[in-house]
């Protein structure tokens, strides 16, 4: 039995309990990055002053805080607004049946705080949205759901590269998975490179309404015509609700048996109405460990860091691709540059609001628009304010000439959806 | 507390989606062995562990030291730390990691053995031979070799990983893997365009296009209208379809015309001949063979069928007669069609036409199975059932066998693969040169009992030390390749480190091969994978 008293600094360190860590942080190498100096502080920054931010304690989030608490981090904010489910337990490992029902961030901070000793993850239990900007204010930001936040700061259109905190993005789904490295306003954002992420499939309308093919289809008329019409258990379809399920199952094999359609199961019910991504633990471990690897290099300058999208796919053997993503000239999250808004001077706000959120690339949710106008900034319409709203909603009717709006002006569109402001410039059409 | 079944289905479902209930009894009825519960050990098994394997059984002579407990998430002890003090037992590590483990996941039972595998296979030389997959994490070149021969006279799958500084190694030897469900990412349809049977030729019969209605016009599956057009093709050039991109075009332009007009003879809007025209190019890919299938035709195990033969391959030899008789030159006939714009009754009728043809082709075979069976003294269904040749036979353009060199044939002089190595190797800075640092680092540990660099003051001196291990590889197997110094620097550097976040990407990459072992769906890698987490690059390396 051996006995090893514990220091006073970190109180728990135990000899050896670094050693495979520290060969990276005190030892010259030929590979390490440029600004790297091998020292003994190396450890001691990041265990008593690097502070990480994971979001999402799901899948990736699980591991993350595992691989972080094991290379050393101990200032680990976790943030999850969701609960334990069932289907989490074959991959999300900090988590078991008895804790269903109980907040992830909760479980899984308790967890690694008692596994791992010195280790102090933080948990919140809430929406990344919800938190405010001060709570960013940590060395580098963890994602593994596809958020961009971005707290850069510009002074006359420079960058302050001060404020940039560097972002690592995982994702993954089934056997496939992507990890990237974003160095906000240098290196390519999420939006920079939207197009890689599939849309998702919605078949249409009639095709559900009056010409089922598909055992997909029978279950989309149920969910969404037969549902709202017949409301068998009062409000909304609640997709974890098995007793949900099982009216949305059966009524979506009567209307297979009309058409002589074949495929309808239980399974395949509850996969299209939650929209449900096959998951394992193998991938999430493969894309969560690349990340953390990521972090390491960032947070000690050990290695260079991944520049800066990685895409790992285990179908048939193992294949991975390292790649540049370029940042696109003009991206509407990162680059600075207005994106075109045409309208002819007669067209009315409303008009212009309705693009804001209809529009595929964009999809707002309630943007506010603000403009300079006689030198003095002037809100043309904003909805989450109550005051502000009732104010400017008259607005809305007015054309853009009746607002004293010009060929190239400058619209700032600001909405919970996009990090920073979007600058707009108006074209006048015809 | 073991779960119920439908607890069970709950907790896997997000799997269950992808290889299915089948796929998930492979996993329950499977017995995974590992060896040296190191980090890079307890990964792989907890990523076995949760998606539900039977039962695990970890091989391991070491005790736990404090580097153990720092880089592996599965040893520490929790309910014995006080603030200021920390205790750790010598525990054996093969059963420190078996109690956390276990813990994971309650349907999987979990086995220890506090002996390293030279000393099992010196007493018990056939103690590997009830597993299912053996996996060996940082093994000395020694025990590794040794057991490789065990593992592959005994036909026990073996997975041979190491996490060394930041490189990630895994090596597959199996002699023979058959998967029948590969799940191939982008699958051509086959849709039989180019040779209609003849209850598809009926069934077009059954359209005419110029006399229908307007609504039923625009509600005809593609497939049909290319199917029709194609027919007129062929009666107007010689029994010759569309080759060349000029020849598709003019085809193109052909069912762009079948597009009905309005009175003022503007085109109607008809979705489905826009998707006719779209679908051109992969309708008129000609019905083939894949070479991949061709050539387990023309394997050994496929041309001599004997009692012993596994049913993979009296399956694939019945394909090969169907192929030879009732299919004409084609394997059968796979059933499904992609979905596409048509009224339901229309689709539904197409897609039963090619249902069953399948049904009946997957009929013929199994008379061929039954044949085949009885000319080697078995029986059937019993021997195979029904369902098992309607899977195969749906997957017969997707049939893979991985087979992979043993570790002998790796190692020995006459037959190391010289040729990956030097090609690779013209690029200096490519994967294969750290297959050669790990060997080289081998040979270290076999001279010198120790692993270059692992303490601070050994980092320079064991440089050139590592260097003449580098030499005497390369001499031996008369390698002419260049290894930069740098290399041998850093090899040097990282000390035999295992650092936790190489160690969980490797844990995830070999699990899941072992998955696709257990479950023989999807493929393995052949035979060896480099993972750099420097560069977050990979390389597959055929040796």
């Amino acid at each position: 039995m051996a006995v090893d008293s514990g220091h006073r600094d970190g109180g728990c360190d135990w000899d050896g309990r670094w050693n495979h860590v520290k060969k990276f942080l005190e030892r010259p190498g030929p590979f390490t990055h440029p600004d790297f100096e091998p020292s003994t502080e190396s450890l001691q920054f990041l265990l008593e002053t690097c502070k990480i931010l994971v979001i999402g304690a799901g899948g990736l989030g699980c591991e993350l805080l595992k691989n972080l608490a094991l290379s050393g981090f101990r200032l680990i904010h976790v943030v999850d607004m969701d609960t334990i489910d069932p289907s989490n337990l074959n991959r999300q490992f900090l988590f078991r049946p008895n804790d269903v029902g109980r907040p992830k961030a909760d479980v899984a901070a308790d967890f690694i705080n008692s596994r791992v000793p010195g280790c102090k993850v933080v948990p919140h239990f809430k929406k990344i949205q919800d938190c405010d900007e001060s709570f960013y204010r940590r060395k580098c930001v963890l994602l593994n759901k596809h958020l961009i936040i971005s707290l850069l700061s510009y002074e006359d259109g420079v960058l302050d590269p001060s404020s940039i905190i560097p972002l690592i993005d995982g994702g993954t789904e089934g056997f496939k998975g992507n990890a990237r490295v974003i160095l906000p306003g240098m290196t390519a954002c999420i939006d920079c490179t939207l197009e890689l992420y599939p849309p998702q499939i919605n078949f249409p309308m009639c095709t559900i309404a009056s010409m089922p093919r598909l055992p997909e289809h029978c279950i989309e008329y149920a969910r969404i015509l037969q549902w709202p019409k017949e409301k068998p258990f009062g409000g909304t379809l609640d997709g974890d609700n098995p007793e949900h399920i099982q009216w949305v199952f059966e009524r979506s094999k009567e209307r297979a048996a009309e058409f002589n359609i074949t495929g309808v199961t239980y399974r395949l019910t509850q996969g299209v109405v939650k929209r449900i991504i096959p998951a394992v633990a193998s991938t999430n471990a493969v894309i969560a460990a690349a990340c953390a690897t990521e972090v390491f290099k960032i947070a000690t300058s050990a290695y260079i860091p991944l520049n800066n999208y990685m895409v790992f796919n285990d179908v048939d053997g193992l294949y991975t691709y390292t790649f540049e993503a370029e940042r696109k000239e003009n991206c509407s999250a990162c680059s600075q540059v207005p994106q075109d808004l045409q309208f002819p001077p007669s067209a009315k706000l409303q008009e212009v609001l309705e693009y804001l959120t209809e529009n595929a690339s964009l999809q707002m949710k309630s943007p506010a628009i603000t403009t300079t106008l006689e030198g003095k900034n002037k809100t043309l319409y904003l909805q989450s304010v109550k005051s502000i709203e009732e104010r400017t909603r008259p607005n809305l009717c007015k054309t853009l000439k009746e607002l004293g709006l010009s060929d190239g002006q400058e619209l700032a569109v600001a909405d919970i959806t996009t990090p920073q402001t979007v600058l707009f410039k108006l074209n006048f059409t015809a | 507390m073991a779960s119920t079944k439908a607890s069970k289905e709950q907790k896997y479902d997000r799997q269950l989606r992808l290889w299915g209930d089948h796929g998930q009894e492979t996993l329950e009825n499977a017995h995974v062995c590992l060896i040296n519960a190191t980090a890079t050990g307890t990964e792989i098994l907890k990523n076995l562990v949760l998606p539900g394997i039977g039962a695990f059984t970890i091989v391991d002579g070491h005790t736990v030291t404090g580097e153990d407990a720092g880089n592996n998430f599965h040893f520490l002890p929790t309910a014995l730390l006080s603030f200021f003090l920390i205790v750790l037992f010598v525990q054996n590590r093969a059963q420190a990691a078996t109690e956390h483990l276990q813990e994971l996941n309650s349907d999987v039972s979990g086995n220890f053995v506090e002996e390293g595998p030279d000393k099992l296979l010196d007493n018990d030389s056939e103690f590997f031979h009830r597993f299912t997959i053996v996996i060996g994490v940082q093994l000395p070149e020694s025990t590794c070799l040794r057991l490789g021969s065990v593992l592959w006279s005994a036909s026990v799958p073996f997975l041979v990983c190491k996490t060394y500084g930041l490189i990630g190694y895994m090596r597959l030897v199996v002699q023979e893997h058959t998967v029948i469900e590969s799940h191939p990412d982008n699958a051509l349809e086959d849709l039989r365009l180019d040779q209609p049977y003849a209850e598809f030729q009926n069934h077009i019969k059954s359209y005419d296009l110029d006399s229908m209605e307007k609504k039923d016009h625009s509600h005809t599956p593609w497939i049909i209208i290319v199917a029709k057009h194609l027919e007129k093709w062929l009666s107007e050039h010689n029994g010759q379809p569309p080759k060349n991109y000029k020849e598709k075009e003019a085809f193109r332009q052909l069912i762009r015309e079948g597009i009905r007009k309005n009175e003022n003879g503007v085109p109607e809007d008809e979705e489905n001949f826009e998707e006719a025209i779209k679908n051109v190019n992969t309708a008129l890919n000609p019905t083939k063979i894949p070479s991949a299938v061709e050539d387990l035709f023309n394997s050994e195990q496929c041309k001599n069928i004997t009692a012993q033969s596994p049913c993979f391959w009296v399956m694939l030899r019945a394909v090969k007669e169907f192929v030879h008789n009732e299919g004409n030159g084609s394997l059968p006939v796979r059933g499904t069609i992609p979905d596409m714009i048509a009224d339901s009754q229309k689709f539904i009728n197409l897609q039963n036409v090619y249902r069953e043809k399948a049904m009946q082709d997957a009929a013929a075979v199994s008379k061929h199975v039954e044949s085949l069976l009885q000319s080697v003294g078995k029986v059937w269904p019993e021997s195979i059932p029904e369902k098992d040749i309607k899977l195969f036979c749906k997957n017969a353009s997707f049939l893979r066998v991985v087979r992979c060199r043993s570790l002998a044939e790796e190692y020995s002089v006459d037959t190391v693969n010289k040729d990956e190595i030097t090609s690779c190797m013209d690029s200096p800075d490519s994967e294969m040169v750290f297959y050669l640092m790990l060997r080289a680092v081998d040979r270290f540990y076999q001279q010198h009992s120790r692993y270059p660099g692992v303490y601070n003051y050994q980092v320079e001196e064991d440089i050139s030390k590592l260097k003449a291990c580098v030499n005497s590889l390369l001499q031996e197997y008369s390698l002419n390749v260049n290894i930069k110094d740098d290399y041998i620097h850093e090899f040097c550097r990282y000390g035999a480190a295992e650092p936790h976040t190489v160690s969980a990407f490797l844990g995830g990459s070999a699990a899941q091969e072992a998955i696709k072992i257990i479950s023989h769906q999807f493929v393995p890698f052949n035979n060896t994978f480099i993972y750099n987490a420097m560069s977050q690059t990979s390389a597959t390396l055929r040796l």
